[in-house]
């Protein structure tokens, strides 16, 4: 039996009226990699903030760091005992350069000191040495792609020589090659005795590199399994406590041709891509991030403009010089970042129903509130969104509801074809279902759906056609109901 | 210099912008490029340097600050007091008694802002009616002349005869707002506290859960700016040789649109020492280009309120998204 | 009650509860406040900075500021004074009064829209294009008017000023009118709509095809119209022009907005409770008048009761917290 690293017992934690922990415990041994799953809202995020003194447990809690017990944790004691934590949303400085947010911990401390530029880029430099890359120390961070800023992340982790690192969804804006070089690292430190948790609900990649799993779902602890043989599927099933059946939907479509895209090409971006999509059908465009599938979905959009080839809707050529003559036209795009660009989060569920038909619902010139009610109403209901009131704000709402009321947002312009941008980013397993059944009826009553995805899963089972692309070029095309998983998967890591 | 064009990209800009007004100017009056200008340039623009290096120390820290010029204002008065009361005083008395009072109501607007989580443009505007009202209310808007002499005395720390026969002097608060400067350099550049206030501002969660402690932060950052407030004042009144309550009234939005102009950014995270003296020299220099060119002085402001709005429109303008194909355009 | 609660918010009924607070406060030690002619002087300064507040509303609404309000009513102003002087000063006829006004709007809305352009269009802030539009148009109309007055208009503007209409102020029939005018707008058009999504997410709102850049013109290009309107008035009420008039009541706008529950941030803000908070100011102001304070103690005490009332925000906000934690 190894060492433990830390050992949680009996943490609870209420907010409000949200029990957020009941009573759970938690392990992780030195030099371990260990994954914690469950759905969003399950209590991950909260224990990480206990554990690294953002939080403060309920009473009753014994927390065990190292061997020693710790009456009370905060930021400054965790990170002495070498806990750091690599934020989903990195917690970086943009404005400041890779060399300061890497060293940033030789910053901290009530007393001023001086700073000393050449020793933070000496640290810096060693950081990234462990990690075998190489930065522009001088480079503000916001100059850099997301995946180096999680590099600077794992660096600054690294320089404050942590024991043990938890990291909150790290692979999620990563590229296969990234997550690659990201598993390559946490097998050094691993192999050094820094022990690593990986916190996510999609945990594919990191599953064999680690070896025990610990389950969260509702606030409780659902077990601690060893990854030895446990599949995703397995893991899915526990963390939302249903059992899914993996089907595939495909079929023959017949519909006219709605979309015919011709040899569309962008600087930069992606080049000669051809295909049709016709009315009625689900058609998946699968690749790795980085493949130009966002920046395709966003041209149909008329967000941006193709420099060659053409794009017909029903057999017309059409341009687009603003995404408001696209809505016009009949497409619509659900945005793959929901919290900032798919949904006003403090605004109300109504308002952002109606965001986008405002004309629809003015008589004379102004708002007819009751036209308005009944277009919310009619949208809630077609969509089953779980809502208290229409007026509450629309943060409020669960990842799966949220994605539902961008869908009623859409769907009420009355489109002839749908671009849906990784439609389940952030949704729960649970709810995700639920999403591609909405799907699959839209497909049914005739609409057009273009469905982009990094999860080859996932556009395999909803997909009539799937297209492949990569480095900005279509590649290939499958019929799901020929391909097996580990097929299109070869294909896309290949 | 690439590494100055690259992480001082308006700094750079606004340079660039001074020294074509400048060279234009020196061609077009023979009296703009001369010692006794550049100086008395210096001498009169002092303390908005100063205000402004206190004001950016906010800035950076992802606050803002509407109330420092009359709490300047505040401190004067006060200091007129103190010194009467300890009986009549000195510099150092002086700087200490300023910079304390300044301090002071800093604080204030610091605690309002940390202990009831209040945004600071909204705490400002209060504390900025609050202080100019109460000032105005015990003061019944009455000019004070009584200064101590040490006060009121012109300190001329460096003088040169031309050979035109005019003097070029360098003045007190030339010397306080070099010192002010550099002090505040030290602190945004070279403290772990000042590279704090920068992380503060660039993103205040990251700071929270990095253990930063924020309720200093923002007593550091409205602390300075209250400081340099109170110095200010205390050098505004050593060259009108008097107290206006209302005399600076309306100068904290100058000072905040050089700020601004020198590359701060609204929201945090962002502005040098470097750029506030170029902001002020900027609308400065206009000035009294339009000035020695024999412009009417009521058109002064006219113009450099067009300047300040090409200025921006300017820097706010990517000009390589004019030749690069439009990415975005929404 | 809650139906109440839920149809007025609870900021109208917190700040209503604080008028009453002040009308007790002033009628028991003030003998003249609950007068007629208190409320009727009340009901004549109210409209000058009701009008200005609703231009400096709804650029805050959408996430900005207009700090050039004052200005930009002083401009508009300047232009129908400068009308009716070239058109017989006193003499003029009326017609020349509706082109001056006519003058005055189209000045008040193209300084307005100078500034949405450039917010707009380089994307710079707001609160600075609207300084430098500040200082420009101060010194615009400091250079027109050598930083004199200008007077000797037509008695016909008398009653705009100063008459009464079934025993109402003109000028207080023109505010209502403005704010209903302003309170369709916000919450009724299209317009209104977009401006309340740009305050909250710009970004967001672009993507969901919402007109921004055409938006935030439009958005500076009202403000300015209504600093016109305010500009009007302003002639007519003190008959005489005068730039810089005005000059401290910019601030005191903001102060308004914020007491009416405005989010400083953007994305939400109502006519109706910036209109009571416009109320509470002005009554706070007229009873610390009538016990012999000038002005000045107001303006403190508008500042103080500020922070007093984001204060109270702050309690009421931690109170449910509490109750379930």
């Amino acid at each position: 039996m190894a060492e433990p690293a830390i050992r949680l017992t009996s943490v609870s934690k209420r907010f409000g009226g949200v029990q957020a922990l009941d009573s759970v415990d938690f392990a992780v041994d030195a030099g371990e990699v260990h994954c914690l799953a469950g759905e969003n809202g399950c209590g991950k995020s909260t224990i990480i903030k206990i554990v690294t003194g953002v939080y403060q447990p309920d009473p009753g809690a014994r927390i065990e760091l190292f061997g020693e017990v710790v009456e009370k944790v905060t930021p400054q004691e965790a990170r002495a005992r070498g806990i750091a934590v690599i934020w989903q949303d990195l917690a970086l400085f943009p404005e400041m350069t890779v060399a300061e947010n890497i060293a940033f911990e030789t910053m901290l401390g009530n007393r001023p000191r001086r700073v000393s530029y050449p020793a933070m880029r000496k640290r810096a430099v060693a950081a990234l040495a462990r990690l075998d890359v190489d930065l522009d120390l001088d480079a503000r961070l916001n100059t850099l792609p997301i995946a180096q800023r999680q590099v600077v992340a794992i660096a600054r982790a690294l320089v404050s020589d942590a024991r043990l690192i938890f990291m909150d969804e790290p692979t999620a804006s990563l590229t296969q090659s990234e997550t690659d070089a990201l598993l390559d690292v946490v097998r050094k430190l691993s192999a050094r005795g820094v022990a690593v948790v990986f916190v996510s609900h999609r945990l594919a990649e990191v599953l064999d590199i680690s070896s025990r799993v610990t389950v969260f779902r509702d606030g409780r602890l659902v077990g601690v399994y060893p990854t030895e043989g446990m599949t995703q599927g397995r893991l899915t099933e526990l963390m939302t406590g249903k059992h899914f059946e993996t089907t595939v939907a495909a079929r023959d479509v017949t519909g006219p041709p709605v979309l015919e895209v011709q040899g569309l090409t962008r600087q930069g971006e992606y080049a000669d891509v051809s295909f049709t999509l016709h009315a009625g059908e689900v058609l998946g465009l699968t690749g790795l991030i980085g493949a130009g599938r966002s920046e395709l979905g966003h041209t149909l959009f008329g967000m941006s403009r193709a420099d060659a080839g053409q794009v017909l809707l029903d057999g017309k050529p059409v341009r687009f010089p603003s995404n408001r003559a696209a809505v016009d036209a009949g497409i619509a795009y659900v945005s793959e970042d929901r919290l900032s660009l798919g949904l006003i989060q403090p605004q109300s569920i109504a308002d952002n129903t109606v965001m986008a038909v405002l004309k629809r619902i003015t008589s004379g010139g102004l708002i007819s509130p009751a036209k308005k009610a009944a277009l919310v109403d009619h949208w809630i209901r077609e969509l089953a969104v779980k809502i208290g009131e229409p007026t509450d704000a629309v943060s409020t709402l669960s990842g799966g509801n949220q994605q539902r009321v961008v869908l009623a947002k859409w769907l009420a312009t009355e489109p002839r074809v749908l671009i849906l941008d990784s439609p389940t980013v952030g949704v729960d397993v649970g709810a995700r279902a639920g999403i591609f059944r909405i799907v699959r009826q839209l497909a049914e009553t005739g609409l057009a759906i273009l469905l982009i995805s990094d999860e080859a899963t996932e556009v395999l089972a909803n997909a009539d056609r799937v297209l492949h692309m990569a480095g900005g070029r279509i590649l290939g095309e499958y019929d799901p109901r020929e391909t097996t998983l580990q097929g299109l998967e070869a294909a896309i890591y290949a | 210099m690439h590494s100055f064009l690259r992480n001082y990209p308006t700094e750079a800009k606004l340079l660039a912008v001074l020294v074509v007004i400048c060279a234009a100017l020196s061609s077009a009056s023979p009296s703009f490029l001369t010692l006794v200008n550049f100086t008395d340039l210096l001498n009169n623009n002092a303390v908005n340097v100063i205000w402004a290096v206190g004001l950016v120390v906010v800035l950076i820290a992802g606050g803002i600050d509407i109330s420092f010029a009359v709490a300047a204002s505040v401190v004067q008065y006060l200091c007129v007091f103190v010194f009467g009361w300890i009986g009549g005083g000195n510099w150092a008395i002086g700087f200490v008694v300023a910079g304390v009072l300044g301090i002071s109501l800093g604080l204030i607007n610091a605690f309002l802002i940390h202990q009831f989580r209040i945004i600071s443009i909204v705490v400002t505007i209060a504390t900025f009616n609050a202080f100019f009202g109460l000032l105005m209310f015990f003061s019944s808007g009455r000019f004070l002349y009584n200064l101590p002499g040490w006060w009121s005395d012109r300190l001329i720390l460096w003088e040169y005869e031309t050979s035109g026969g005019t003097w070029a002097e360098i003045r007190l608060p030339v010397v306080v707002m070099v010192v002010a400067m550099f002090a505040t350099w030290a602190l945004i550049r070279h403290t772990t506290t000042g590279r704090q206030l920068y992380a503060f501002g660039d993103n205040p969660e990251g700071a929270r859960r990095a253990g930063i402690n924020i309720a200093l932060m923002q007593a550091i950052a409205f602390g300075w700016m209250g400081m340099m407030a109170g110095i200010g004042g205390l050098m505004q009144s050593h060259i009108t040789r008097e107290v206006v309550p209302n005399a600076l009234y309306g100068r904290e939005l100058e000072v905040l649109a050089a700020v601004v102009l020198g590359g701060a950014r609204l929201g945090g995270g962002r502005g040098s020492v470097l750029g506030c003296f170029l902001g002020v020299a900027l609308i400065a220099v206009t000035q009294n280009g339009l000035n020695l060119m024999g412009v009417s002085p009521y058109a002064f402001k006219m113009v450099v309120g067009l300047t300040i709005l090409i200025a921006i429109s300017m820097s706010n303008l990517d000009f390589s998204a004019m030749t690069a194909p439009k990415r975005r355009d929404l | 009650m809650t139906r109440l609660r839920n149809a007025l918010g609870g900021e109208v009924l917190g700040l209503i509860g604080f008028l009453i607070l002040v009308v007790i406060l002033f009628g028991l030690t003030a003998p003249r406040f609950l007068t007629a002619a208190n409320f009727g002087s009340i009901a004549f300064q109210l409209p000058e900075l009701g009008l200005l507040t609703l231009a400096m509303l709804i650029p805050i609404i959408s996430g900005g500021l207009n700090l050039a309000i004052v200005f930009t009513a002083n401009i508009a102003g300047l232009t129908l004074a400068w009308v009716l002087n070239t058109h017989g000063g006193v003499d003029a006829g009326f017609e020349w009064f509706v082109v001056g006004s006519l003058g005055a709007l189209i000045v008040g809305a193209l300084a307005g829209m100078v500034m949405g352009l450039v917010i707009a269009y380089t994307g710079a802030h707001p609160i600075l294009v609207s300084l430098a539009m500040m200082i420009f148009l101060r010194g615009l109309g400091e250079f027109l008017t050598k930083g004199g007055d200008i007077s000797g208009f037509p008695d016909y503007l008398r009653p705009l000023g100063h008459g009464l209409i079934l025993g109402i102020p003109v000028p207080l029939i023109l505010f209502a009118v403005a704010a209903f005018v302003w309170h369709i707008l916000l919450t009724r058009t299209r317009h209104g709509f977009a401006a309340t999504m740009i305050g909250s997410n710009i970004r967001a709102a672009a993507y969901s095809g919402i007109h921004t850049k055409r938006t935030l013109t439009l958005i500076y290009t009202l403000s300015g119209l209504m600093c016109a309107v305010a500009g009007i008035l302003m002639v007519a009420r003190f008959n005489s022009v005068r730039v810089g008039h005005g000059e401290a009541l910019l601030l005191v706008t903001v102060l308004a907005c914020f007491l009416g529950g405005v989010d400083p941030f953007g994305g939400f803000g109502r006519v109706v409770p910036v209109v009571i908070a416009l109320i509470v100011l002005q009554a706070l102001s007229s009873g610390l008048n009538l016990l012999g304070a000038n002005q000045h103690l107001s303006t403190a005490v508008w500042g103080l009761f500020l922070i007093g009332v984001m204060v109270l925000r702050w309690v009421a906000a931690q109170i449910p917290k509490r109750r379930k934690g």
